[in-house]
């Protein structure tokens, strides 16, 4: 696989979030600002990237009876790194992200990546790999982040840019979109709207639904 | 078998993936502490300032924190006799940790414990903003249990020891959205005018369901409820109750009204 192939087919085309349904919890919980969402995205890209790093350079080392425990314990350190490197520079948007960098480790786009594909493939390739799965992982999240930002609260990284009707604007804030549940839905639509451009993406149904049974005559 | 499936390999690896790891961890934690400690300590002077009023102000005449919390001073007070203290150095003293020190804090009672906290440190740190020889400001530390976290704030009072100033919390881990409103500023910004005593020196204080009606008689001593969040705002107005009552400052903000504290 080239170089393009590996950093941008995870933004649209193999989507983790979009396509493989993974990582969803943390895009639930740290979009409901524009600014945390950036620093979470810059997390889990530098933790994907170097896990990816880290487990093919040990691939060819690692036992398989232990390998799942190699590469839990190369995620898990690299997130306790970032964690305290986001501690000692951003300590605002570290008290924001609060448990949600900690999680990183259970985010199932890294162990995905590192079982899926760094295992397999060699230290460079699988680097890449890392950068454009978190690339297409952040995509999804920045999107999130702008329309519920920018609906639920009139702001943009803090810019005001709806004036609220409760400060004397006129814009009235779409309250469900600061809670959680509001990027589940976005994120079906997103999904929506790629696998309507993208036929191939849609999946063959598992089963089909019977046609209503016509009642038949009592007697 | 292949060789790296040995029970002898897979040891040796597991042996040196940890220690690699542990170095790594190890120094990333050693080395950023230093400015972590200091981030810590920069974020709960931004707080005290802010919950005085004087962060804003500061910030727009350019000073530096350090230079902001040169007006204020910090004294350390008996909680039982209201009193100022020197038994524990102020500078080193660390309240959270005191309150779990059964030598530095006391049990307290269902009946008593309001807010939650189960111990009381018997002194508590408060920070005064002087102008001169009066006291402009009174900038007290407050805590107690909302709805999933221990809320730790700061409340400050007008020179007439009455009139909240400001109220922020530093550290909490409310639903964010619901409870995590309490730092909202514009919530924040309702206390500020608000009375704390009323005519018989008790705490009057409350935080209300739904929006305090400005015109009715009483609505100084009412503060709107967060919507969503009802667990939370009943953990605030206990933390309040508790903490302007009589286990808390109140005996101290009589002496220091009287003068004799």
């Amino acid at each position: 696989m080239n170089i393009k192939e590996l950093l941008f087919k995870p933004l649209f085309q193999d989507n983790p979030i979009a396509l493989q349904i993974l990582g969803i919890c943390s895009a639930l919980a740290v979009t409901s600002s524009l600014k945390v969402t950036l620093v979470m995205c810059l997390a889990v890209t530098v933790v994907t990237a170097f896990s990816n790093l880290f487990v093919s350079l040990v691939r060819n080392h690692a036992p398989s009876s232990i390998r799942i425990i190699v590469q839990m314990t190369i995620i898990a350190s690299l997130v306790i790194v970032v964690d305290q490197i986001l501690k000692a520079v951003a300590y605002e948007t570290s008290k924001q992200l609060s448990v949600f960098v900690g999680l990183i480790i259970t985010n199932c786009i890294v162990m995905g990546r590192a079982e899926a594909f760094a295992m397999k493939n060699k230290p460079l390739p699988s680097l890449l790999d890392g950068i454009g799965n978190g690339l297409g992982y952040s995509i999804i999240l920045v999107i999130l982040a702008v329309i519920r930002e920018l609906f639920g609260s009139g702001k943009l990284l803090g810019y005001e840019i709806l004036p609220l009707a409760t400060e004397g604007g006129w814009y009235v804030s779409n309250g469900m979109l600061l809670l959680p549940p509001s990027a589940f839905f976005i994120i079906g639509f997103i999904i929506w709207a790629i696998r309507t451009v993208k036929i191939d993406q849609v999946e063959e149904t598992e089963f089909k639904i019977a046609p209503n049974t016509q009642a038949k005559e009592a007697h | 078998m292949s060789n790296k499936d040995s029970i002898q390999k897979t040891f040796i690896v597991a042996l040196l993936l940890c220690i690699v790891c542990s170095v790594i961890v190890s120094t990333a934690a050693v080395l950023l502490k230093p400015a972590q400690i200091a981030n810590k300590s920069k974020d709960f002077k931004i707080n005290i300032l802010k919950a005085g009023g004087l962060y804003d102000a500061g910030v727009a005449e350019g000073k530096s924190i350090n230079d902001m919390f040169e007006s204020v001073s910090s004294k350390l007070v008996d909680l039982d006799t209201g009193e100022y203290s020197e038994a524990v150095d102020v500078e080193t003293y660390d309240q959270r940790k005191a309150s779990k020190d059964p030598a530095l804090s006391d049990d307290l009672s269902g009946a008593d414990d309001l807010a939650k906290i189960s111990r009381r440190e018997k002194y508590s740190v408060v920070y005064l903003v002087n102008d001169g020889d009066d006291v402009k400001k009174v900038i007290l530390p407050i805590k107690g249990y909302g709805l999933w976290s221990t809320l730790y704030g700061f409340i400050s009072l007008e020179s007439d020891l009455t009139t909240v100033s400001g109220l922020t919390f530093y550290e909490h881990a409310e639903t964010p959205g619901l409870g995590g409103e309490v730092d909202n500023p514009r919530w924040k910004g309702l206390w500020t005018g608000k009375k704390v005593y009323d005519d018989e020196n008790n705490v009057g204080l409350t935080v209300i369901k739904g929006k305090v009606d400005a015109g009715t008689p009483g609505s100084e001593y009412k503060v709107d409820g967060l919507s969503g969040a009802t667990l939370t705002s009943k953990g605030v107005d206990n933390l309040i109750k508790f903490w302007m009552g009589n286990m808390g400052y109140s005996k101290f903000l009589n002496n220091l009204k009287s003068g004799e504290a």
